[in-house]
């Protein structure tokens, strides 16, 4: 059960390697007693997390998840036994952007990680949580999905399409006792954005992951990290195409 | 019985950490098909909500509400057969006209019967009377198979003491025989001493409360060095009929007056505010009175006088820990004390008492030693605090009140309660398929 002060017990994580997830995990093992189900693709990566979250000092259970076996997340949610007081939808590929758009089949693989898999756990966790009668539901999406840019449209058509599925589906779980926080990171300095220039206003997984405690405890329904980015973007959703197309974005 | 109603929202007193279940209403004779309908995610029964945490709500399962009120005859040896459902404000307004009075209660009337003894309450009077199960004379139980028990502390004493603070997990309390005590008038005569530090409250207490049935500190936990644990003490007994003038002698309670009708957007309960609150609410108080006449709801539910008053906390809510450290172990009162000083958090209801001997519950929160409550708004930031004072209490050999809890860590539940492996003995025997459940009892593991 979450407590009154907002800490859970029982973590779910999906795509358990990614570092926001990880972070998040560790700030509630920190102060508190706590078991991950760890859902990541096998290998050293995952034991890899697993070995750091028992060492932040939560006990893990690593369960197998492959984002695009999209009929096994049923299955997936359904085997765990324990309550799920959190679940974080943390997976997703960033991809080459310019591939993105010109490789048919970059662009099914990231559309279908990004998006149809994140609608496939969601469907799959408000199901089970409307059962619990409890629960939050935390889904990673991106400010690159508030207005969507040239420069990565791909991944921000997709991060879009997830971000307004699980606004969505809060709506729709409201008096179930089910919650859902979405998350808008700006740059997150990650493995995933290894290599590229972080943008102004960057931070980093432990950011992110302050930010997440604090939504979930709060019961907060949406969070930009940081907290100065919903302004930017409140901004730049309003800017005129022929304008914002000059933008160094 | 009626259909189950639609999903609902539950949240205990102190409005964090809400879940939802299904609202169940039935009479005592339905009580048993409604066990037996129980879902896959159990059930429980719920009074009137005063608990501050989770032991009265179940996240996807059935939720019990009270059952009708019924108040039987107050019978020549002075008990006094009622529903479960009864609440004690109910009851109180049907005693004393008849000159008669509960032994036990709580700060606040609005809890049933049930409740009152599935959280074994107590109250300003435990030195002298012990818990409310000690009022108890016996109990009707439906236990997991939708049978019903009849026990009491001669007849299968290990359910009873089970079920008296046994947060509704051994059962459904549907009815209870009650001990009441004679009084004169609807009125208690009060000594009221402000007292200017720790040592002095405390030394008071330990030498007078003998002296007084009824005792109970209100503590300034701002106050700070020299000025640490300062208190107002008050202390009373029934007044005699000679005493209340012309006043009507046995006034039943009033309902409230004032109603805080909607939650704020934002707590109220804040550092500026309290601070001013404790200053002024200790320098008000009377260096030494005695003889004053206070009426019985006044005197032990103050808050009652206003419907609602949790939700000044705002949409956040507010959490009570209230400990108990055993007699001997004043220097981790003290400690306690110290900390919660210097953490600054805006309370201004905190209460020091001295409990007399425990019972044979299991889960049975008191124990001879001292209990303090402290109010304080939920906040993520109180997690370190109270993660250290769950420490300093389990090092004294104390406990925290189930019935408060709304934080806990399952790991210190068997320090704090040794017994925790017998309860579950006595629950297998009358539950074994788990029925009674809580979201309490899925947090703690219980």
């Amino acid at each position: 059960m979450l407590n009154a002060l907002g800490q859970p017990q029982t973590v779910l994580l999906l795509g358990g390697t990614s570092d926001i997830a990880l972070a998040t995990a560790r700030a509630w093992a920190r102060s508190g007693d706590l078991h991950v189900v760890l859902a990541a693709r096998p290998g050293p990566r995952r034991d890899a997390a697993v070995a750091d979250l028992e060492h932040a000092g939560a006990t893990v259970d690593p369960v197998d998840f492959e984002a695009e076996a999209l009929d096994t997340h049923a299955a997936l949610v359904a085997g765990i036994d324990r309550d799920i007081d959190v679940a974080l939808v943390a997976f997703g590929v960033l991809g080459d952007e310019e591939r993105a758009w010109q490789d048919h089949d970059a662009a099914v693989h990231l559309a279908t990680v990004n998006y149809t898999a994140p609608v496939s756990v969601g469907v799959c966790l408000a199901e089970r949580l409307t059962r619990q009668g409890h629960g939050v539901i935390v889904a990673l999406s991106s400010v690159a999905g508030e207005r969507v840019r040239r420069s990565n449209f791909v991944y921000g058509s997709s991060k879009a399409g997830m971000d307004g599925f699980y606004l969505g589906l809060g709506e729709a779980l409201r008096g179930t006792g089910a919650r859902v926080l979405v998350v808008r990171p700006g740059f997150v300095r990650t493995k995933m954005t290894q290599g590229r220039d972080p943008a102004p206003l960057s931070v980093d997984a432990d950011d992110v992951a302050a930010a997440i405690v604090r939504g979930v405890a709060n019961g907060d329904d949406l969070i930009w990290v940081p907290a100065a980015l919903r302004g930017v973007m409140s901004g730049l959703r309003h800017v005129p195409r022929a304008l914002f197309r000059k933008l160094p974005l | 019985m009626s259909e189950p109603a639609p999903p609902t929202e539950f949240r205990g007193w102190g409005r964090t950490a809400p879940s939802v279940g299904r609202p169940v209403s039935a009479t005592a004779a339905e009580v048993a098909e409604v066990v037996r309908r129980a879902g896959p995610r159990g059930l429980i029964a719920r009074g009137l909500g005063r608990s501050y945490g989770d032991p009265a709500q179940n996240a996807g399962g059935d939720v019990l509400l009270p059952l009708p009120t019924g108040i039987g005859e107050v019978a020549a040896d002075g008990t006094v057969r009622v529903s479960a459902g009864t609440s004690l404000h109910d009851l109180m307004a049907a005693l004393l006209p008849r000159g008669r009075f509960v032994p036990v209660t709580p700060g606040t009337r609005y809890v049933t019967v049930g409740g009152a003894i599935a959280c074994d309450v107590h109250g300003k009077s435990h030195h002298v009377t012990g818990s409310f199960g000690r009022q108890v004379v016996d109990l009707d139980l439906v236990v997991g198979s939708g049978e019903t028990r009849t026990v009491g502390p001669d007849r299968d004493p290990d359910l009873f003491w089970a079920t008296v603070g046994g947060l509704g997990l051994t059962g459904v309390i549907t009815a209870a025989t009650l001990r009441t005590i004679p009084v004169e008038t609807a009125y208690a005569e009060v000594t009221t001493q402000r007292l200017a530090n720790l040592d002095e409250v405390m030394r008071e207490m330990r030498e007078g409360d003998r002296n007084f049935t009824y005792s109970v500190a209100w503590i300034d936990t701002l106050a700070r060095g020299a000025a640490l644990g300062r208190s107002v003490l008050s202390r009373g007994e029934h007044a005699t009929r000679d005493r209340v003038g012309a006043r009507d002698p046995l006034a039943p309670p009033r309902p409230p007056r004032v109603t805080v009708p909607v939650t704020p957007p934002v707590n109220l309960v804040t550092p500026l505010g309290v601070r001013a609150f404790n200053e002024a609410w200790f320098r008000k108080a009377p260096r030494h009175r005695t003889g004053e006449i206070q009426s019985l709801a006044q005197f032990f539910h103050p808050l009652d006088g206003i419907a609602g008053w949790n939700r000044a906390y705002g949409p956040r809510g507010f959490v009570q820990y209230q400990l108990v450290v055993p007699d001997g172990e004043d220097d981790a009162l003290v400690r306690i004390l110290e900390r919660i000083a210097a953490a600054r958090l805006p309370c201004f209801l905190a209460v020091l008492k001295r409990f007399g001997p425990g019972n044979d519950g299991p889960l049975s929160f008191p124990l001879a030693g001292w209990t303090l409550a402290y109010d304080v708004p939920a906040h993520p930031d109180l997690v370190p605090l109270l993660a250290w004072l769950d420490e300093q209490v389990v090092a004294a050999g104390g406990r925290v009140y189930l019935a408060k809890d709304s934080r806990l860590h399952p790991a210190l539940l068997p320090a704090m309660y040794p017994r925790l492996d017998e309860f579950r003995a006595v629950r297998e025997r009358v539950d074994p398929g788990r029925v009674f459940r809580s979201d309490l009892a899925r947090r703690l593991e219980i």
